[in-house]
């Protein structure tokens, strides 16, 4: 298959589109604006939807609307625009309409920056909106990896109609790298059979997410319960690199997953047994890979471009088996491969405690750093 | 017992019949709310039109969240506010349906103002019916965009002061001025004369929308006799004395289509 150089908006917009998307729509914000400007050049073309809404509020509800129809349909922000769709989401989710929305992630909190960040994390894979769901969130950690995602994200979406979200930091958005994109797939399919189409010669159908007796609202939710608990079964999706023997293990996903790999093969060339474990499904979150590791190994070192989100996930999977230490850098900083080599290196020689606060030790490591 | 079906009777005309795009049920609408004569209207002119396979409604968050279980075509439920974005979402991918919102005043005129705003200056082939009736009905009785000034509500105990808590706005005179509208009318349902020509305008505002003229939007102005405390008489008589001064009956934009049009 031949291979483009492109941008991962660029990338993302066009995997979408031959993933079979009937309908986009967005609202600019930095750094996914050419995601949405590819959409406004391409679907046209294609001869289907794209539209600008007026704000990510109305853009979230436009994909509700139509994926109501069982139209394939899409959006695509950062931060800022997630936090403005949370009610849309929920709304989705609450209907059980599929959907697939892009986070490419900027520095914040608040405006922020338009660096590239992973602080969304815990946003996206354990808040997206209010009430009780669960949203599949996918983390590419290179442009091929973000197009191949897309189109499965659709699949999934479809699956256990449900919102699936792909957190793709900035730097994925923004860097360009050699790609190949899947073969278009047909558009035409048939509406599912829950979709609001018109009542022509059939009874009538409802999309709500209201459900006023707290009985029905109950089965409801328990049914959610149970679609994840599918989603948990099946759709678990991490990489392991080196870790067969590995005496020490790197997490990290996205971007710091691909820096921390980086770092672990500079590791290896020194001879250090270090392996890196990479989570792509944030949720469902690979909790017994992560486990089991944590049976195994010596320590880990989770690296991340936030505060330590996902660290919270890997302290309740290893749940006091392991010693950790924590690496993040934040409000839009990517780390050096050599930084978190240095991680590593502190990681064997000052190992870090059963009982210790992975978050005490790196606070303590950035003030003398800044000072 | 077993009740036999009524039959028509030989040599009699039949002039009035539950429309088939209206549920045979009771509804949960208040006695001498107007909710329920607006439903009957949309569901009349659907009929008359032959759109009710091809219809999709859009229920709001207010009192008629429920709407679209009162009727027997397909429907959703949007969002407080978002319904025009909904059915731009709905509308955008199923163009040849027909697809209408029915909102309140706090849904359309408050929280859901930037985006009734968008979809009229886009033209969305949309009809908007705009339930006003000055009063948040749902969440008993706040202060809308909409209340009069003065007009004792249960967040402006002392009536609606201007000074403080704005003035009421008129959305069919604002929405008349984005060129994406083709037909923005004002009408009443405070007696029969009002209700046959709110009738009409919604007619009127289907035709827009099926002739591909652009958004369009029936403002209808409506009781709610348990939130303003009284009975159902004096309800549409405080709608006549009161409401219609502030919100003048009336056709803000007609596209030249319409106008030939007899309906
Ligand atoms: C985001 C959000 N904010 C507030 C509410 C609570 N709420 C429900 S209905 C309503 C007002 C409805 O008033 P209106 O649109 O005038 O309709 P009516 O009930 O009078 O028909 C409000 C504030 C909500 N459901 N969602
Ligand atoms: S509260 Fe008011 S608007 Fe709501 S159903 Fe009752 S009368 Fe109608």
């Amino acid at each position: 298959m031949t291979r483009e150089l492109m941008k991962g908006n660029v990338a993302m917009a066009e995997a979408a589109i031959r993933a079979g998307l009937d309908a986009y729509f967005g609202y600019p914000i930095t750094p996914q604006s050419e995601l949405l400007e590819w959409m406004s050049k391409r679907m046209p073309e294609e001869g289907r939807v794209f539209l600008q809404a007026e704000s990510e509020v109305a853009a979230i509800n436009m994909v509700y609307g139509a994926a109501c129809t069982g139209a394939r349909v899409m959006t695509s922000t950062s931060g800022p625009g997630i936090s403005l769709m949370a009610e849309g989401i929920s709304y989705i989710a609450g209907t059980e309409v599929p959907a697939v929305i892009v986070d490419v992630v900027r520095g914040g909190p608040g405006l922020g920056n338009i660096a590239p960040s992973q602080g969304d994390y815990r946003q996206v894979a354990h808040g997206a909106g209010h009430g009780d769901f669960f949203p599949i969130v996918l983390a590419p950690s290179s442009v091929q990896e973000a197009v191949d995602l897309i189109t499965e994200a659709f699949d999934l979406a479809e699956k256990y109609r449900t919102v699936v979200f792909i957190v793709a930091d900035g730097s994925i958005g923004q860097m360009m790298e050699p790609v190949s994109l899947p073969e278009p797939r047909a558009i035409q399919r048939e509406a599912p059979d829950w979709a609001v189409t018109g009542a022509e010669g059939r009874p009538r159908r409802t999309l709500t997410s209201l459900y006023l007796q707290p009985e029905e609202e109950e089965e409801v939710n328990l049914r959610l319960v149970r679609r994840w608990r599918e989603a948990e079964a099946n759709e678990i999706r991490y990489r392991e690199y080196y870790l067969d023997d590995a005496e020490y293990v790197v997490m990290g996903f996205g971007t710091a997953g691909r820096v921390a790999l980086s770092a672990v093969r500079a590791a290896r060339a020194q001879g250090i047994r270090v392996g890196l474990f990479r989570p792509v499904s944030l949720r469902p979150f690979p909790y017994q890979a992560v486990r089991e590791l944590a049976e195994k190994a010596k320590a880990f070192l989770v690296v991340e471009m936030n505060g330590g989100q996902m660290l919270d996930d890997v302290k309740a999977a290893a749940q006091g088996q392991v010693p950790i230490r924590f690496y993040g850098r934040m409000g839009g900083v990517v780390p050096f491969p050599d930084e978190v080599l240095d991680e590593i290196h502190a990681l064997v020689s000052e190992p870090p405690t059963l009982d210790e606060d992975p978050r005490a030790r790196w606070l303590d490591n950035m003030q003398r750093r800044m000072s | 017992m077993t009740v036999a079906a009524p039959t028509k009777p030989k040599n009699l005309k039949l002039v009035y019949q539950r429309p088939e795009s209206l549920v045979d049920s009771a509804t949960h609408y208040c006695p001498g709310c107007t909710h329920g004569i607006a439903h009957r209207l949309v569901a009349e002119v659907l009929d008359e039109m032959g759109l009710r396979e091809k219809t999709i409604g859009i229920a709001p968050v207010g009192c008629a969240v429920l709407a679209y279980e009162y009727f027997t075509f397909d429907g959703v439920e949007a969002a407080h506010g978002r319904a025009p974005a909904m059915a731009t979402g709905i509308k955008r991918v199923l163009p040849d349906r027909v697809v209408f919102t029915y909102q309140g005043d706090g849904d359309l005129a408050s929280i859901g103002m930037a985006e009734i705003m968008h979809a009229a200056a886009r033209g969305e082939r949309i009809t908007v019916i705009f339930i006003n009736n000055a009063i948040y009905g749902m969440t008993g009785g706040q202060m809308a965009p909409t209340t009069l000034p003065h007009q004792v509500t249960t967040s402006s105990p002392r009536g609606r002061d201007v000074a403080t808590q704005g003035y009421p706005i008129r959305m069919a005179e604002i929405l008349a001025n984005l060129d994406g509208a083709a037909y923005i009318v004002r009408r009443s349902l405070h007696d029969a004369t009002n209700i046959r020509k709110a009738k009409k305008a919604i007619r009127l505002a289907f035709e827009a929308q099926v002739r591909d003229l652009g958004f369009s939007m029936v403002e209808l102005l409506s009781t709610c006799p348990t939130n303003w405390g009284m009975s159902p008489v004096e309800a549409m008589e405080w709608v006549r004395d009161n409401m219609v001064p502030t919100y003048p009956l009336g056709d803000y934009k007609v596209a030249p289509e319409l106008q030939k049009l007899r309906v």
